[in-house]
């Protein structure tokens, strides 16, 4: 090993050390910004290193160059203007995205050295396995992550998509995906082997994620990111990289870790994500508690009066705001009416938007006086003094019917909002949520329901409000 | 560069020890940004990308290292930035 390769070597292990000390640093808001900061310059040096490690051993030849600078601009300028250009909404299955291409590269990786290898039936089991392994996750989270986002885009049905003959398809693609592993391992030099080995693997993951419901994407994704993780882990292996092994052996680790957190957050367990999908259809409507099933809609008009003299609102955001990109205009409402003496706050429920923490980041964006937004277990005990609770677009965690056991969110936790001495709820239709059941709280006598597009509806409180306050 | 077997795998499984320690009592609030931020972690396999692409010689080869190269830097480039994003808007929040 020559001076320079050995200095790369010391500088990417300190790359990998920034690493872990990054994603420390991210586990407290107040360092946050700062550990991804550390984290992303490690990474830069890790990179640069590796391409002066390739011009000084001269081992790469014209054309090599070529592709691989113009596949760094390419891929660069892709993910830089789809991180710049997203709408905050859009974050998580950006994200997904960035998994899934995270995923393909390690399976690629993996694939290429197979491919590249003169005497690949010579390879060793201690490359062929964790080749195998990684070409085989790579692709599963590679195909999985595109299905997660294209179903949190809208572009793939959120619903859980079952079909007959799902489970036996994937009994087959299993034993597809086990057999073409071991005759990798076996002969490394065997093509089909390879091939059938990836498709398989991108065919379950979409038979994977296609049957989970839109509500459980933020934990499939961290799962997946996991997934890669490992992956990446593996392709370390197979090339022969520490900086590979320890990043995704680190990513692998605290990903399962952060998909538990998320898991338990949403009181959902892991496997019961997996196995099946969030209310399966048939059995939704069980939650329903039947009876009194007579709604109560209010004008726009009513309800700036009864939110104009209140003493306190409780203001609870959902999905639906985020959608119709209202959070500007709930900010003017809100700064109007803590004008007039009403006491404002927010109630943010931990997955409310479509991952965990998605909505503070929308309503930061909007300005929203961070003492305002107050977490479930801090605003819950509040409702029962508010006047009005004020639901905007959000529908499955404010439901009564999560406290009963036996059906679909039973043991969810939920905003207390029936607790209010008022309720409403902007919404566009008494359309169901991700968890396909009906809302209780929509034919609660205290509820009144303003059937509007959130953004047209905030905006008509807000000049409503104006009004006949002025 | 070849590793030692044993080598390799104690490099793993300590990593994973880590992995496992440095997530603690995350606030939900930043459980996005978090995975996200692991997400780029991952984006390391560009370095892997390149020393693939190095020593590529036919065309079905260069193809698929001109993929993974791509891939790996829109996870590093966009994963990074697209964290910043999320984080700045935390930044603003208890000033106010």
């Amino acid at each position: 090993m020559s001076d320079l390769e050995t200095t790369i070597r010391y500088v990417l292990l300190a790359a990998a050390a920034c690493f872990v000390l990054g994603l420390r640093l991210m586990n407290s808001p107040a360092t946050a910004r700062r550990g991804n900061t550390l984290s992303a310059a490690a990474m830069a040096v890790a990179i640069l290193a590796t391409g002066v490690l390739l011009a000084e051993n001269g081992a790469i030849t014209a054309t090599g160059w070529i592709v691989l600078l113009s596949a760094v601009l390419v891929g660069s300028a892709a993910g830089l203007y789809a991180a710049r250009s997203v709408q905050m909404t859009a974050m998580p299955q950006l994200v997904s995205l960035f998994n899934a291409v995270g995923g393909g590269a390690a399976a690629l990786l993996a694939i290429g050295h197979v491919l590249q290898h003169e005497h690949a039936a010579a390879l060793p089991a201690r490359i062929t396995i964790p080749g195998a392994i990684d070409i085989l996750i790579g692709a599963v989270t590679f195909s999985g992550s595109l299905v997660a986002a294209g179903k949190l885009q809208g572009i793939v049905p959120g619903r859980p998509i079952v079909f007959p003959g799902a489970r036996a398809l994937n009994v087959l693609l299993a034993l597809a995906f086990t057999g073409s592993a071991v005759w990798l391992i076996a002969d490394p030099a065997s093509g089909p082997a390879l091939w059938l080995l990836t498709l398989a693997g991108l065919a379950f993951g979409v038979t994977m994620v296609l049957p989970i419901g839109g509500a459980d994407m933020p934990v499939v994704i961290s799962l997946l990111n996991a997934f890669t993780g490992t992956a990446v882990g593996m392709s370390g292996f197979v090339i022969g990289e520490p900086a590979l092994i320890i990043a995704g052996a680190l990513v692998g680790a605290s990903g399962t870790i952060l998909t538990k957190l998320m898991a338990d957050a949403m009181n959902r367990s892991i496997p019961a994500i997996i196995i099946g999908g969030f209310g399966t259809g048939d059995d939704a409507a069980g939650g329903a508690g039947g009876g009194d099933t007579h709604v109560h809609t209010v004008t726009s008009d009513d309800v700036a009066i009864q939110l104009a003299y209140a003493q306190k609102v409780i203001i609870v955001p959902g999905y639906g705001l985020a959608a119709a990109q209202a959070q500007h205009e709930l900010g003017d409402l809100a700064a109007l009416l803590s004008e007039r003496g009403v006491e404002v706050s927010y109630a943010i429920h931990p997955v409310a938007g479509r991952m965990p923490g998605h909505m503070n980041v929308l309503l930061a964006e909007a300005n929203v006086p961070y003492p305002q937004l107050k977490e479930m277990e801090e605003v819950n005990p509040e409702f029962a003094q508010a006047d009005v609770a004020l639901v905007i677009g959000a529908n499955d965690v404010t439901n009564p019917a999560a406290r009963r056991p036996g059906n679909a969110i039973s043991g969810m936790p939920i905003l207390d909002v029936d607790q209010a001495k008022s309720i409403v709820v902007i919404k566009r239709s008494m359309g169901h949520g991700y968890a396909g059941i009906d809302n209780e709280l929509y034919t609660d006598p205290k509820t009144g329901m303003l059937f509007t597009d959130a953004k047209q509806g905030v905006a008509d409180l807000k000049a409503a409000v104006r009004e006949f306050v002025a | 560069m070849t590793l030692d077997l044993l080598t390799a795998v104690t490099i793993f499984v300590l990593s994973v020890l880590v992995g496992f320690e440095v997530i603690s009592k995350v606030p939900a609030t930043l459980h996005t940004p978090l995975m996200s931020g692991a997400n780029s972690i991952h984006g390391i396999v560009l370095i892997g990308a390149m020393l693939v692409t190095a020593s590529a010689d036919t065309t079905f080869e260069y193809v698929l290292a001109f993929i993974a190269v791509a891939f790996g830097a829109m996870n590093v480039v966009g994963g990074y930035a697209v964290t910043d994003r999320m984080l700045e808007m935390f930044k603003k929040g208890p000033a106010a």
